[in-house]
């Protein structure tokens, strides 16, 4: 329980101070546009690893199982849709991934 | 102010769901209202939270659990700096005020064409509000829920995830960093513990340094 505690505070006070940087220590200064070019990466490298490591990361090992059809609705929902709403597609992999569980 | 609330009521079922979904997540991962509330409150960033509870909720250490929520927030530095010279008032007030900047009051500040004070402030209360409230609702829930697997939470979870990706996947250098990120993933997964894949893939945005 203390180990989930020291995540929030840590998590907490790095965010406090991240959305601080600009408003209240950086003033009209600017950042490197190098280091600008990664942070902006940061995001959608992190989410693809997040993708990955809940559609097929099991017990310290792949595990391919009905989470990728659900995953793949999803995704399909996506390329057609592209502003989908969040809950909606959340509900189709959901739906998909349950329905082949109960198939297979 | 008003006109913030105002812009972000349309948007108002997607935090709240959002936040019911954590708080599941935050259940099942063991974490219990008080500390799921907590978090939303003072951390206040919906992926951050979820990449964090994710590592914790599939045995992952705290440290790799920290690592992956500090790099996914890190945008935040990017971002507060493009709202840097809005905020009025003294220190403390811009600190203050600066909390409610996330990824929906940033944008929906932005939409004029320049970013606009009242709006960015008036959404993010809404939305602060929204979370946290949602978040201790969807703690509650989420023990009547029973096994969420079974429901096909987990690729629900993974489908959140992937919508959010979505609208990051401009530009051909954030599409190759991803597939990159892809590739670190899938090798470390059996390889290291729970949570070191996500920490690693992290890497992946030095991309941005190549011309």
């Amino acid at each position: 329980m203390t180990d989930v505690w020291i995540v929030i505070a840590v998590v907490g006070i790095a965010t406090v101070l991240f959305k601080a940087a600009g408003p209240v220590f950086l003033g009209r200064r600017t950042l490197p546009s190098k280091v600008q070019s990664v942070v902006e990466l940061l995001a959608p490298v992190m989410l693809t690893a997040l993708v990955v490591t809940q559609t097929v990361g099991g017990d310290g090992e792949l595990s391919l199982d009905a989470r990728i059809p659900g995953v793949a609705a999803a995704a399909a929902t996506l390329a057609v849709w592209r502003r989908a709403p969040l809950v909606g597609v959340m509900a189709i992999a959901a739906v998909v991934t349950a329905l082949v569980r109960v198939v297979a | 102010m008003r006109d913030g609330v105002r812009a972000a009521l349309p948007l108002a079922p997607g935090p709240l769901l959002f936040g019911l979904a954590f708080g599941v997540l935050a259940d099942a991962a063991g974490m219990g209202v008080v500390a799921a509330t907590a978090m939303s409150a003072t951390t206040f960033a919906g992926s951050a939270q979820f990449g964090a509870v994710t590592v914790l909720d599939a045995g992952g250490t705290i440290v790799a659990a920290i690592t992956a929520a500090v790099f996914l927030n890190a945008r935040y530095i990017a971002i507060s700096i493009t709202v840097a010279s809005i905020f009025p008032g003294g220190r403390a007030r811009r600190l203050a005020e600066s909390q409610l900047i996330v990824d929906e009051s940033w944008a929906l500040s932005g939409r004029s064409g320049r970013f606009e004070w009242p709006i960015l402030v008036g959404s993010g209360l809404l939305l602060y509000v929204l979370w946290v409230g949602s978040t201790a609702l969807g703690t509650i829930l989420g023990g009547t829920l029973g096994d969420p697997n079974g429901l096909g939470l987990d690729a629900a979870f993974a489908a959140l995830f992937l919508t959010l990706l979505v609208p990051y996947l401009r530009g051909r250098r954030a599409i190759q960093a991803a597939a990159l990120a892809a590739v670190i993933t899938l090798v470390l997964i059996p390889l290291t513990p729970a949570g070191v894949p996500i920490v690693a893939a992290a890497s992946a945005c030095l991309i941005g340094l190549k011309r």
